[in-house]
């Protein structure tokens, strides 16, 4: 985390730094427990070979996790998400890696809080993995 | 199964709407330090407010009453209400889709969440990539220790029926020189119609419909004949041989198991039927009307064979 981001400083149109996040087992395992979530689809091959798909897959909690760090990266500490809306695509396999990025789409104040929006879009080797939309209060 | 038990269960689930989807669940643990730990670890979150436990990540609302490794006297799970039912009509996998959160307040250690979960809506019957299925969606709603609301969740899965005798294919992944994985063809939607077709190709031979009563071919097959509407037919085996009709070069959208750029032909075979298939070997810009080609069958999975073009000498 780096400059501070504020309100005013932000503009629609602007994008975030891009990330690159390498897709492994150990990334998605670590991300289900860590999440809570032992279906056996995130962490057991060979189940997840019995139920159609090619290897373990990446679980939407650690989806999330991952689209809020991104923005939560940029925007820095005093930053705080107040909400998200997001969607679904081609699934995280292990050998694959996302690339995330993202655009401010909307400033607007509500109360006392001032919320920028931000619209994030993941994508990985067979598609787009992830696209979601973030709000949060900036300083 | 017949349309009316179908619309019997989905009847059903829609009854439930709006209903509370599992009793109320208090989680087991309060928010707390080391699971924040883990979770920015894993994550990658290095937020110090996160990590000297000031504040939880938002994004683990929905974690603290996540269901338990292996049930236990508090840690029972159930089954969220309608979802019995959907499983009973074949609709036995699952994939989460959606995820709608809002919070309401930051969550600090020792706050203790309980959750209260309501079945929002159920879709119609839908085609997905993954297989025919319905949309399921759930509303959470998270409340703290004095039962104040500290956020909602909208949660939406995709409950689908896995595409039949996929599992032996799916499960083989094709690796190349470099150790990496190649994605798996697309398989057709097989039905009893066209099975004749892929059962041919399985046995490298080109089989086109023919109708029993006035003989005409027809491809792609259909039930009944588009000319004589007869529903009687047979089949046919084809030369192989034909001409280009017309082709494209597709760029996008690129669909994982396919190269690019793919040359794409409607060919006049000699029996005067035509079929789309993919061109093979034939530099994209090379292709031509009227090209003379030959079909060539292309194993592209486990008893998985499709047809496919090369040029050919005239004559």
């Amino acid at each position: 985390m780096v400059a501070r981001i504020t309100f005013e400083s932000v503009h629609a149109g602007q994008q975030l730094p891009r990330l690159d996040v390498p897709i492994t087992a150990s990334l998605i395992v670590a991300g289900a427990i860590a999440t809570s979530d032992f279906s056996l689809v995130h962490h057991d091959k060979a189940h997840a070979q019995a139920a159609g798909t090619p290897d373990i897959f990446m679980n939407i909690l650690t989806s999330n996790g991952l689209v809020q760090r991104f923005v939560h990266d940029w925007a820095g500490p005093g930053a705080r998400i107040k909400g998200l809306k997001m969607r679904l695509g081609a699934p995280n396999f292990p050998g694959d890696a996302m690339q995330l990025s993202g655009t401010v789409t909307a400033k607007e104040v509500i109360g006392q809080d001032r919320i920028v929006e931000v619209a994030v879009s993941g994508k990985n080797r067979l598609g787009e993995h992830v696209t979601a939309t973030v709000r949060l209060a900036l300083p | 199964m017949s349309g009316t038990e179908k619309n019997n269960w989905l009847e059903k689930v829609r009854a439930m709407v709006g209903r509370e989807a599992l009793p109320p669940q208090t989680a087991a643990d309060p928010v707390n330090l080391p699971m924040i730990r883990r979770w920015c670890e894993a994550m990658g979150e290095s937020d110090p407010k996160y990590l000297d436990g000031t504040a939880a990540p938002p994004a683990m609302l929905f974690v603290w009453t996540m269901g338990h490794f292996r049930a236990g006297p508090g840690r029972e799970g159930g089954t969220l209400l309608g979802l019995d039912l959907v499983e009973a009509a074949g609709f036995t996998s699952v994939v989460a889709t959606n995820v709608e959160e809002e919070y309401l307040r930051e969550l600090r250690c020792g706050d203790v969440l309980t959750q209260r979960i309501t079945l929002d809506a159920i879709s119609e019957e839908k085609k997905t990539g993954l297989g025919v299925g319905h949309f399921v969606t759930y509303r959470y709603e998270f409340s703290d220790q004095k039962g104040e609301v500290v956020g909602r969740t909208l949660f939406r899965v995709l409950k689908f029926r896995p595409p039949a005798k996929t599992n032996e294919t799916a499960a083989r992944v094709d690796t190349d020189t470099a150790g990496v994985t190649q994605p798996l063809h697309p398989r057709p939607a097989i039905t009893r119609d066209g099975a004749f077709f892929w059962e041919g190709l399985n046995q490298r031979k080109l089989l086109v419909r023919k109708c029993g009563s006035c003989g005409r071919l027809h491809h792609p097959p259909g039930p009944m004949c588009p000319d004589c509407n007869s529903l009687e037919w047979t089949t046919q085996q084809c030369s192989g041989r034909g001409r280009i009709h017309s082709f494209v070069v597709v760029h996008q959208p690129q669909i994982p198991g396919f190269q690019y750029p793919l040359p794409v032909a409607l060919v006049d075979l000699e029996e005067g039927v035509r079929i789309v298939a993919n061109l093979r070997d034939i530099a994209p810009g090379k292709v031509r009307i009227n090209m003379p080609v030959e079909v060539e069958f292309v194993e592209v999975g486990k008893d998985f064979v499709i047809p496919a073009f090369r040029e050919r000498q005239a004559g």
